[in-house]
């Protein structure tokens, strides 16, 4: 049971209009999974699979954002329009505004340094410890994608082994390797 | 130990939204019920995140609300009556259609009666969720119902 939708939609534009809603959240099919999308007023915030639960995903970013967590798909209709024309391989960069609250200092600076290798291209975890001046730190960088809360976006899925082999992938290999087989044509 | 975590606001307005409104109508008047809920739910929203405790979120919600509907109860007594007042002939059994005098009885009744008598008529609240929504029993919840109405009874009479 609950309200009518007209009336939870003008309680949506209001509190949209007063700044109140820290989080909005909405869902979106896609090639790989239906996808949970977050943004702030600042820009998107966290992308998660199909297989993450998704009261999980919801009740942490509640915990390190803010509760004031409500579903306003307008706000994200950018970051599932820039989505859809990347599945469809007909966008290679993506142009949304990032929110890297969830991300800590060194996680921040790797994945800042991932989202420049190029559509269709990879880089090795090396090469990126390298780029962000750690160069022994090739394990870390790995740890900091695979904390990578905005996956897809910060295509994380375009770092792989020195020597070819594909590496890991938070969302699991298969996705890994249909992101990169879409990005090679 | 640790408080209970706060859910995002969707899960708590999902909940809760639909008994805040039918209480509502039943103490300002479907008219204004909307506005009255509008504003409530802006205000939980607005101190969610500094909420201490989760754990009884209804209860908050159904607080904040009753201070929204006397709100609009006083600002009603400010404007000018209506040309007209729809006659009360309120009977007190659980179908009554209630009306605006009946609920300004309700409000001078002592607060658990009041209460008690709230959330399970305009609230539609089960006992066990009346008694959970005031951390007492059912049968002390019972109690005050049946307080609640006799007392309304006789005022009504």
């Amino acid at each position: 049971m609950t309200v009518e939708a007209t009336v939870q939609e003008r309680f949506l534009k209001r509190a949209e209009a007063s700044g109140l809603i820290d989080v909005a959240v909405t869902s979106m099919d896609s090639p790989i999974g239906t996808l949970l999308l977050m943004a702030t007023p600042r820009g998107l915030v966290r992308i998660a699979f199909e297989d993450e639960n998704r009261d999980e995903v919801l009740g942490e970013v509640a915990e390190q954002l803010s509760p004031r967590i409500l579903e306003l798909p307008r706000r994200l209709d950018p970051v599932r329009r820039e989505l859809d024309r990347y599945f469809a391989g007909r966008l290679r960069d993506f142009e949304v505004p990032i929110d890297w609250s969830l991300t800590g200092n060194f996680a921040r600076k790797v994945l800042r340094r991932t989202a420049r290798i190029p559509y269709g291209s990879v880089a090795s975890y090396g090469d990126v410890a390298v780029g962000v001046g750690t160069p022994r730190g090739a394990r870390a960088v790995g740890n900091a994608l695979g904390s990578n809360p905005i996956p897809v976006v910060v295509p994380c899925h375009r770092v792989v082994r020195t020597g070819g082999a594909i590496g890991g992938y938070g969302g699991g290999l298969p996705r890994k390797q249909w992101l990169l087989a879409l990005e090679a044509g | 130990m640790k408080p209970t975590a706060l859910p995002p606001f969707q899960l708590v307005f999902d909940a809760h939204a639909a008994a805040v409104l039918a209480f509502l109508t039943g103490a300002v008047g479907s008219v204004e019920a909307e506005d009255c809920f509008q504003e409530t739910m802006l205000s939980a929203l607005r101190a969610y995140p500094r909420l201490g405790d989760a754990s009884n979120l209804r209860g908050w919600l159904f607080t904040i609300a009753r201070r929204k509907a006397i709100d609009a109860h006083r600002a009603r007594a400010r404007r000018p009556a209506p040309v007209a007042d729809p006659d009360p002939g309120a009977t007190l059994d659980e179908h009554a259609q209630v009306d605006d005098g009946l609920w300004d009885q309700v409000r001078s009744l002592p607060l658990k009666q009041r209460k008690a008598v709230v959330l399970r008529f305009a609230g539609d609240r089960s006992y066990p969720d009346i008694a959970a929504a005031m951390s007492t029993t059912q049968d002390s919840a019972r109690q005050s119902v049946h307080e609640g109405l006799k007392k309304l009874r006789k005022e009504l009479r």
